[in-house]
């Protein structure tokens, strides 16, 4: 029926102009962050993640300033990534830039590392280990300290611009710079010594590059930590993809039994409370998530599994009598088979299948290789690169002669006494440019300790006692004052007639 | 294929755009996106400003800090001149026996003596310094006119034969066939006494002919035993090493009309220290004395 009167819906009922805020085609393309303030929450979880990040905090802190003693002229801090001259220390482990396969190997475990946690414990690195995840947590626990806990800083977000509230955020904000450049400035005591960095950062003497590293650190913790929090998870970082990729039905992940839990209601005393399940709907779960989802959602891409929910949900299920574990840990598997009546497997057999045990064995192989190649490793090498320009000298007696850089490399803290020497080439001797010594077939050096020591050295031979063209030969340096030693197989070239 | 949907799971509209199957959601982008986004622009207008950047018809605007990539490399080796002047003063005052004692400094004067010979020398002597025919090998222990680090020094420093230099190294053998002073006969013989010396195939009898004709004619310089006389320039005869070649003919030929090298001097052509620089690198090669 139409109406006469633009402004009568129907009869009676008057027509309002308006257009909805939100129409869909009024939505923004661009979505604003939303505050999260997770709420305080105790429980086994809280308490591990506490624990971890004291443990991680202390490790990344105190790590530099660890002393190792390695002798005169050598760096005494324990953890050392030396770039000006190319050496890496660890405690009692030198490596040098050859030796890089130990960090390529190093990573290797730490992906496989990574392979076996995620099939067991799922994204346990996102919700306790990661940087982010740390950080975040102690800055939201400064946040908490200073603004009260989550509606207090609800209150506080809307609340105008008086004394107070300049107060808080002002105090706030410092005590996150503070905590912002103490992690950047961590960073660069890894790769000085660093009490010695320590104070040349307050006199103003440290290295353009120090500062600036200082401040991109600072800068990027006070803003990930503060401000970007769940967003750098959410879109900023590829790891929530790839380890949902890793997972399978036996890995564990936090999980919300929604066949006990549902249908969720709040009014338990009301008469059809029989038909509710055990999800009481009160919301704590949503309340203390530091990723703002709902894990009654199912699992989500967003879920960084830090199992806060749980502590929450068992801490009311305590509170009213429920039973606990509405929302745990729990494999895909055992909450299938939970959902269909079945018993479900137990954590054992979760944990111990085929594709864990694959990958620990895989660990532990790699670990112990790399175990046995680092104390059977050799720190007193031989590198010979002879000279192409000319191939070959002929001398005024006959003789042919071969230049070589020869560069011995004593790898360990300590000078050397060694012998170089030359062999399976006749009537060979040889002279080093600098020493002025006759020519020999052997000569003595001492290396300095940690030292790599280039020698130009010329070989001569007769004429007759060699092939025309490539003849094989061997360079060899003994320890004088050891036993190790170390060849090299050379060429020497002749004229070829 | 452009349709759009709203997904059923999201309750999200789609973009339309659909891969096998796999549609994509329109999702808005977060605004702190967004900011980066534009702040990223903004740099791009600084750095605009600030560097060189927009190409003109000769060249690109020069931005207000003035930067270029010339003058950056100009400072760069300015700094590395600067951060050498120590080891160049040490080098300037040292004798040069002195200077090869010390490893660094020998090895300072090796790289610095490298690079200027790359410049000046190599054109004749070859970039290893192995020379060819007419030019020395600078690698081998014969010398002409000595292989100690002063005779060295001072061939590099007045040259040989080089017109204008009056300390100039100077030797020259009489051509003996083209002035008629031995026939070509008598050359050959002598080319054969030669041959002798340096203990290669020769005709026995045309070198025993030749004996006393070289001793006549050519020991006053080259020695009684052809051992040349460093002195005057005469190189050794006796040795596995020739400048001109080794067959009887190329020793006939220089016998007959020589060829006389000219290496420049080099003293009034680079400074005190890369000469000292380049008579430690020549004298590192192998020979010398």
């Amino acid at each position: 029926m139409a109406s006469k009167d633009a402004n009568v819906a129907v009869d009676g009922v008057a027509r309002i102009e308006v257009e909805a805020v939100n129409s869909r085609q009024h939505r923004s393309l661009y979505k604003a962050r939303e505050s999260i303030h997770p709420m305080r929450v105790a429980g086994t979880f809280r308490r591990l993640k506490w624990w971890i990040m004291g443990v991680l905090l202390a490790i990344y802190y105190v790590t530099p300033w660890l002393r190792w003693d390695r002798g005169v002229g050598m760096p005494d801090q324990a953890v050392l990534v030396d770039l000006e001259h190319r050496r890496f220390f660890f405690f009692f482990i030198e490596i040098w830039p050859q030796e890089f396969y130990y960090v390529a190997g190093m990573l290797i475990m730490a992906g496989i590392g990574l392979f076996l946690v995620t099939s067991v414990l799922g994204r346990a690195w996102c919700g306790y280990a990661c940087p982010q995840t740390v950080w975040v947590d102690l800055y939201v626990h400064v946040e908490r300290w200073l603004e009260g806990d989550r509606n207090a800083r609800f209150r506080l977000d809307k609340s105008p611009w008086n004394a107070a509230k300049i107060r808080k955020r002002f105090t706030k904000y410092l005590i996150w710079l503070l905590i912002a450049v103490a992690t950047g400035g961590a960073w660069v005591f890894y790769f000085a010594d660093a009490p010695a960095l320590f104070v040349k950062l307050f006199t103003l003497e440290a290295s353009a590059i120090a500062y600036v590293t200082v401040g991109v650190l600072t800068a990027t913790t006070f803003v990930f930590g503060g401000f970007m929090r769940e967003q750098v998870c959410t879109y900023m970082c590829p790891w929530p993809r790839i380890q949902a990729a890793m997972m399978d039905e036996n890995s564990l992940t936090v999980t919300y039994q929604d066949w006990r839990g549902e249908p969720r209601g709040r009014h338990r005393k009301s008469a059809d409370a029989s038909q509710l399940g055990d999800c009481i709907d009160c919301n704590q779960c949503v309340a203390v998530c530091p990723m703002g989802i709902d894990i009654r959602d199912g699992q989500q891409l967003e879920c960084i599994n830090c199992a806060l929910c749980v502590d929450a949900c068992n801490s009311i299920m305590a509170r009213t009598g429920g039973t606990p574990d509405l929302i745990s840990y729990t494999t895909l598997k055992s909450y299938e088979a939970n959902a269909d009546g079945r018993p479900a497997l137990p954590l054992k057999k979760t944990i111990f299948r085929a594709r864990t045990l694959l990958y620990a064995t895989l660990w532990s192989c790699i670990g112990l290789a790399m175990l046995f190649v680092l104390f059977t490793r050799d720190r007193l090498d031989i590198n010979v690169l002879r000279d192409r320009n000319p191939q070959y000298v002929v001398l005024s007696d006959g003789s042919i002669r071969n230049g070589y850089t020869v560069k011995i490399l004593n790898m360990e803290q300590r000078e050397r006494r060694v012998l170089l020497q030359i062999s399976d080439l006749p009537d060979a001797l040889m002279t080093v440019v600098g020493d002025d010594l006759w020519p020999s077939r052997t000569r003595e050096f001492v290396l300095d300790a940690d030292q790599v020591q280039q020698l130009q050295v010329y070989v001569a031979v007769p004429r007759e006692s060699v092939e025309p063209g490539a003849n094989s030969f061997r360079f060899s340096v003994t320890d004088l004052t050891g036993i190790e030693q170390a060849h090299y197989g050379a060429i020497f070239r002749a004229p070829e007639e | 294929m452009s349709e759009k949907k709203t997904d059923e799971v999201t309750g999200v509209d789609t973009t339309g755009h659909e891969w096998d199957g796999i549609r994509e959601l329109d999702n808005p982008l977060p605004r702190w996106w967004l900011w980066t986004f534009l702040a990223c622009i903004v740099w791009a207008f600084g750095y605009m400003i600030f560097y060189p950047a927009v190409p003109m018809v000769s060249e690109a605007t020069p931005g207000v800090l003035g930067y270029s990539s010339r003058a950056a490399v100009h400072q760069d080796i300015q700094d590395a001149r600067a951060a050498q002047s120590e080891m160049i003063s040490k080098v300037d005052s040292l004798p040069l026996a002195e200077i090869r004692q010390d490893a660094d400094m020998l090895q300072f004067a090796i790289n610095g003596g490298r690079a200027a010979f790359a410049v000046n020398c190599s054109q004749c002597h070859g970039s290893g310094a192995a020379g060819s025919p007419g030019y020395p090998n600078l690698n081998d222990d014969e010398w002409i006119w000595g292989g100690d680090l002063e005779n060295i020094a001072t061939t590099l420093r007045h040259g040989i034969r080089h017109p204008g230099d009056d300390e100039t190294r100077f030797s020259e053998m009489p051509a003996f066939g083209r002035d008629g002073i031995l026939d070509r006969e008598q050359v050959k013989a002598v080319a054969n006494r030669v041959l002798a010396f340096a203990g290669q195939p020769h005709d026995a009898e045309l070198a025993a002919e030749g004996a006393e004709l070289y001793a006549d004619n050519c020991a006053a310089c080259h020695g009684d035993a052809g051992k040349g006389d460093r002195e005057q320039g005469a190189p050794n005869l006796a040795d596995a090493i020739w400048l001109y070649g080794s067959t009887e003919a190329d020793i006939a030929r220089q016998i007959h009309a020589p060829r006389h090298g000219v290496m420049p001097a080099w003293g009034d052509k680079l400074d005190p220290v890369t000469i000292k620089q380049l008579t430690i690198y020549v004298h590192s090669l192998g020979g010398g004395e």
